[in-house]
């Protein structure tokens, strides 16, 4: 089978609009998580959340593009040229039928919705905007990057709610591993930091209204984030040829269901993606040095997901490095599996581990390494990153040096 | 007790479990109900919006309320209590 290597990454999220950016606050331990800012807000019991701040479309888009691009969108376009920067890919010539796009999104344009819905319901307009389709379509993200770069081989779009991302960056690997394709954008983009989108998930009840402590004994639910991460994935000869420089080698994927609860999530579904991703990676549970967490910060899911972890990794749980990024930048839904693939791409280059933040106290349900508040600096040779959705639908990438 | 707020309530709750009223009791427990995290989720919803309350329940830590939610007749008490203050304010 043909190998894939990730040769760009580019990422907007609450942490810096760069992947420089968002290393330094990976390893400095940052807190992106801070009071909303958006129209209603004061009508919510959920007031904070990882927002992406000081982002200007005009500074990336002219105006007419910016009627067309949903925030999930623009995000993803402003992270896929980073990533395509980065690997010095032009694609033109025989390549742009041979490259493709796959990204993640669980809400699309939400604020579109979100918008138009209180024109026409609140303020009883009788018309929309012309582009409200094409800019809410869960593909917008996904179409907007294939035509702004000429990618026309396989493009499309996964919807799998937070594992939206995972499963796109598993799939875009599969393709490239098969010869569907030879170049793919892959990753994820979510922006549903808005009025509706809040709204939804203050029903649920698992929200925390302060803080996300994930792993501590005294967390009290997730905190949504906002933002995008793209990579390139190429087939490791055409990379090799070209002379590109190599981040990581992507080695394995699985996926799984639980086929149990709409929302509990499940040891047994967690632990064989987990062990499939292992497996399919050919890589030991002892060659894996970091993990990073789907780690959302609410009861059932710390307790699970470290369960999951014990069962595959047995004796080797012990010296495992195991931490939760989304305490912070928040839970980034469709898009949070591609931002937290970053920080494993740090660990395996820069030898430092992002810390879980927030964190107060053990709880013995979670007793794993969880890398409390503070950065770690350590060789790195191999990482999992776990994305476990809402639906029971689980997915688990495998990184490594190479 | 006040009985139209029991009465409906049991009903809410009767709804969700899927059995007829006169089966629930204030002793009854939501667990003997079968009622899961989602389906106490629903009920407070549905209490809350029959009532115009906000009951206080993290799906996170159910215990970690100062409400009591083991019997439907502590449930009961808390939406009393809740409705009275509802009704000093407005």
């Amino acid at each position: 089978m043909r190998r894939v290597v990730i040769t760009g990454q580019g990422t907007v999220n609450p942490l810096g609009h760069s992947v420089s950016e968002t290393f330094a606050a990976f390893q400095n331990g940052v807190c992106a998580i801070g009071e909303l800012e958006f129209r209603d807000v004061e009508r919510l019991g959920i007031r904070i959340g990882g927002q992406v701040k000081g982002f200007r479309a005009e500074d990336c888009f002219d105006r007419q593009k910016i009627s067309l691009y949903d925030r999930f969108t623009q995000f993803a376009l402003v992270a896929a040229q980073e990533a395509i920067d980065q690997s010095g890919l032009e694609f033109n010539d025989s390549l742009t039928d041979r490259a493709g796009v796959a990204l993640g999104t669980a809400g699309g344009g939400l604020n579109t919705w979100d918008d138009s819905y209180r024109e026409v319901y609140q303020e009883q307009k009788s018309r929309v905007h012309p582009f409200v389709v094409p800019r809410l379509m869960n593909n917008a993200a996904a179409s907007h990057v294939s035509m702004q770069h000429n990618l026309r081989g396989p493009g499309y779009s996964v919807s799998t709610a937070c594992s939206s991302s995972n499963h796109a960056i598993g799939m875009a690997f599969q393709m490239i591993r098969t010869g569907l394709a030879d170049v793919m954008l892959t990753g994820g983009s979510e922006s549903m930091l808005c009025f509706g989108g809040i709204k939804a998930w203050e029903g649920l009840r698992v929200m925390s209204q302060d803080c996300c402590r994930p792993f501590s004994a005294d967390r009290n639910g997730m905190v949504q984030g906002e933002g995008a991460a793209i990579f390139v994935l190429e087939e490791y000869e055409f990379a090799r040829k070209r002379g590109a420089a190599i981040i990581a080698e992507i080695a394995g994927f699985a996926m799984t269901s639980d086929a149990a609860d709409i929302v509990m999530p499940s040891v047994s579904g967690a632990a064989r993606a987990i062990g499939g991703a292992l497996a399919d990676s050919g890589l030991s549970a002892g060659d894996i040095g970091y993990i990073n967490a789907h780690g959302t910060g609410t009861a059932a899911n710390d307790r699970t997901e470290c369960a999951a972890v014990r069962q595959v990794f047995g004796q080797d749980a012990e010296r495992l490095l195991l931490s939760s990024t989304k305490s912070m930048h928040g839970h980034l839904i469709g898009g949070t599996g591609a931002v937290e693939l970053l920080a494993c791409t740090m660990a395996l280059n820069e030898s430092v581990v992002p810390p879980t933040i927030n964190y107060r106290k053990p709880d013995p349900e979670c007793d794993l390494d969880v890398v409390p508040n503070e950065a770690r600096r350590v060789r790195i040779d191999a990482a999992l990153s776990n994305a476990f959705a809402f639906g029971g639908l689980n997915a688990v990438l495998a990184i490594r040096k190479l | 007790m006040n009985d139209a707020i029991a009465s409906k309530v049991l009903r809410i709750v009767a709804e969700q479990a899927g059995v007829e009223t006169a089966a629930v009791n204030s002793s009854t427990s939501l667990e003997e109900l079968g009622i899961d995290s989602l389906g106490i989720v629903e009920s407070i919803f549905c209490i809350e919006e029959e009532f115009n309350i906000q009951l206080p329940f993290n799906a996170n830590d159910p215990n970690s309320t100062e409400l009591d939610f083991s019997t439907l007749g502590t449930i009961i008490g808390a939406v009393e209590g809740l409705v009275k203050q509802q009704n000093s304010k407005s």
